[in-house]
């Protein structure tokens, strides 16, 4: 047998072998606002586990750098990847001084970088083993399952992280919910109103240039200032419209934020109803029409199912795109995961930030997974022209 | 002649956008109703025009930075010696797009401080993406026959690249830096909330005191920026890929 060199698994190596050996793994402070002091991995774990991570290590520069079966590679990525979160708990145990309630220990660039090369040799075997979309919804559900194990008994709570979980807890679900109301409220009312729109401006071409312009504009206006200048408007409905601010609409909070996220998300659902109507095959719509279909049939029963697929990308891009304009909506007092990442900024407590922004960045990875497997599954279906 | 409208309406554009940077006095009546009695209608806590030129300078350097990098790795994993990168990079740039502007951001913090740093760093960071996406789709999708005839022609790699594939690809790695400068430009108001000099501080002074003149003033010179700055490379794409013979 010949060993060959894998290229990309040079790459991965030298960012584990930086990470491991020469980058801090934890970082322990005194409280939760002064600066840290790195520790080694040698000095993070407890004695003989820190060594075995080490000897662990060399042996995965190995495996990686050669090319070695795809599976090996998946299966080394993913254990790797759930030893090096089990070991940052129980490092953070391990380095916080007993009955010490001010000490915070969060994961340093070493555990990061390590973290971060098992994950891209991961993602590189998935790539490379092309899964369906079935079994990429199975290993995220299995991910998220090893993640909320992992919270649940407990294996975190020495993180900072997690401290400044417990001492918000309440505020962190309520926030949790108000996030994903927003993201997907405003996304089933964009899908509400943007199909028809977007069949409107098949239709009538007339139409179609001027409401994607509009559109278009409304998408370059940052979201900050679009955020503020729906304040004055729904500040004016809530006191003159009798009922109305009885349904929740105020000038700040929650409806401007809706409102702006709504008008960022009409753009991709319009225009991709509009590009999904205009790629149904000519033959199609000839073929409904000659057995007497009338407008209607054929759009509820050939145009919107052949143009499925498309309109479903525009929703992930929606979907992905209101998960993380959701957290500016904190700045209005709309509430969401925002509200964590500006206290934190605003404290200088980076623990804080993350408690905010780690549970975007998953909720948005998981939804774009998702969505692309449903979008995946909806152009193989039989008898579609994808 | 067809063209003639528009572009007097960008002209038109651009010339309140530098006569309200330089002279912002002038539009006091049209922003005065919009504010509490004595509140002050136009931003008074700095000069608006360095703002909108340190803003620009913050999205050029972040762009300019992501465009050689996003370019060369792009132009590395289209070449043979590269091609074992392509598949992860493709599924890295997807993975990528979903982190969220404001999460980026927000996480460059703890690696830097506050200040124009994590700004330059979300921005280019989140710019890289677009940008390599389309490097890579235009480098890899050229047409066959004519990356055969520069063969053919006895050409060298390095002049296939530079005199062949590149002139070629650049429409498309122009629709990716517009994209890129698009989502920048709105990202950076996102850094005043982290200390940076940009616009964004007009916005954020406005909702801290309850000023929509101040909210409005900032956002709407961004938003004419992006628009018109959108528009300029769509024209530059357009004649490049005529030149090219793409379009």
């Amino acid at each position: 047998m010949t060993l060959r060199i894998d290229k990309l698994g040079v790459v991965i190596a030298a960012l584990l072998a930086y990470g491991a050996f020469v980058a801090p793994f934890a970082n322990f402070r005194a409280n939760r606002i002064v600066p840290g002091e790195a520790r080694t991995i040698l000095e993070a774990l407890p004695s003989g586990l820190g060594a075995a991570l080490l000897v662990f290590v060399a042996v995965s520069l190995v495996v990686i750098v050669l090319k070695t079966p795809t599976l090996l590679r998946l299966v080394l990525g993913l254990a790797a990847t759930l030893a090096l979160a089990l070991l940052i708990g129980l490092s953070a145990r391990y380095l916080t001084p007993p009955e010490n309630t001010y000490a915070r220990v969060a994961p340093a660039s070493g555990f990061w970088l390590t973290s971060f090369a098992f994950v891209l040799l991961t993602a590189d075997a998935l790539t490379r083993l092309r899964l369906s979309p079935y079994a990429r919804i199975a290993l995220l559900a299995a991910v998220a399952a090893a993640a909320a194990g992992l919270l649940l008994s407990g294996a975190w709570d020495g993180l900072s992280i997690l401290k400044e979980y417990a001492s918000r807890a309440d505020t962190f679900w309520l926030e949790a919910s108000r996030h994903v109301v927003l993201a997907l409220g405003s996304l089933a009312a964009a899908a509400l109103f943007g199909l028809p729109i977007g069949i409107l401006c098949h239709r009538v071409e007339a139409l179609r240039a001027g409401v994607l312009n509009v559109l278009n504009i409304i998408q370059t206006i940052p979201s900050i200032a679009l955020f503020g200048l729906l304040i004055a408007p729904l500040g004016w409905i809530a006191v003159h419209v009798p009922g109305a601010s009885a349904i929740g609409i105020r000038g700040i909070g929650a409806a401007p934020a809706f409102v702006a996220l709504f008008l960022y998300s009409l753009l991709p659902v319009v225009a991709n109803t509009v590009v999904g109507l205009a790629g149904v095959p000519r033959d199609a719509n000839e073929a409904a029409r000659g057995i007497g279909m009338t407008d209607r049939q054929r759009l509820f029963g050939v145009e919107l199912p052949l143009a499925f697929p498309v309109i479903l990308t525009g929703i992930r891009i929606v979907l992905v795109q209101n998960i993380g304009l959701a957290t500016i909506a904190a700045l209005i007092g709309g509430g969401g995961f925002g509200v964590f990442v500006f206290q934190g900024i605003g404290q200088t407590a980076m623990d804080l930030v993350l408690l905010g922004a780690v549970p975007t960045v998953a909720l948005a990875f998981a939804a774009a997974v998702v969505l692309d497997a449903a979008t995946e599954l909806s152009n193989s279906k039989p008898g579609r022209a994808a | 002649m067809r063209r003639f409208l528009p572009n007097l309406l960008r002209l038109a554009t651009l010339a309140v956008l530098v006569v309200f940077l330089f002279r912002p006095e002038l539009f006091e009546p049209l922003l005065k109703p919009l504010v509490q009695a004595n509140a002050p209608a136009i931003y008074n806590q700095g000069s608006l025009l360095s703002l909108t030129l340190s803003h620009l300078a913050t999205v050029f350097a972040a762009t300019l930075a992501a465009t050689i990098v996003a370019v060369g790795l792009a132009i590395l994993v289209t070449r043979p010696i590269g091609a074992e990168f392509l598949p992860l990079s493709r599924s890295l740039v997807n993975i990528g797009q979903t982190f969220p502007p404001v999460a980026v951001l927000a996480l460059a913090v703890p690696a830097v401080g506050f200040g124009e740093k994590p700004t330059l760093i979300a921005l280019f960071l989140y710019g890289l993406l677009p940008i390599f996406e389309n490097a890579m789709t235009g480098l890899s999708t050229l047409p066959p026959a004519i990356v055969e005839a520069a063969r053919g022609t006895g050409m060298t790699g390095w002049q296939r690249l530079t005199k062949v594939e590149l002139p070629l690809a650049l429409p498309v790695v122009l629709a990716g830096i517009r994209l890129s400068v698009t989502i920048s430009l709105a990202t950076a108001t996102i850094g005043s909330t982290v200390a940076a000099k940009t616009l964004g501080e007009v916005i954020i002074a406005g909702l801290q005191s309850n000023n929509l003149a101040f909210v409005l003033q900032g956002g709407l010179v961004v938003a004419v920026l992006a628009v018109l700055i959108y528009d300029a490379f769509s024209a530059l794409e357009r004649v490049l890929a005529r030149r090219a013979g793409r379009g």
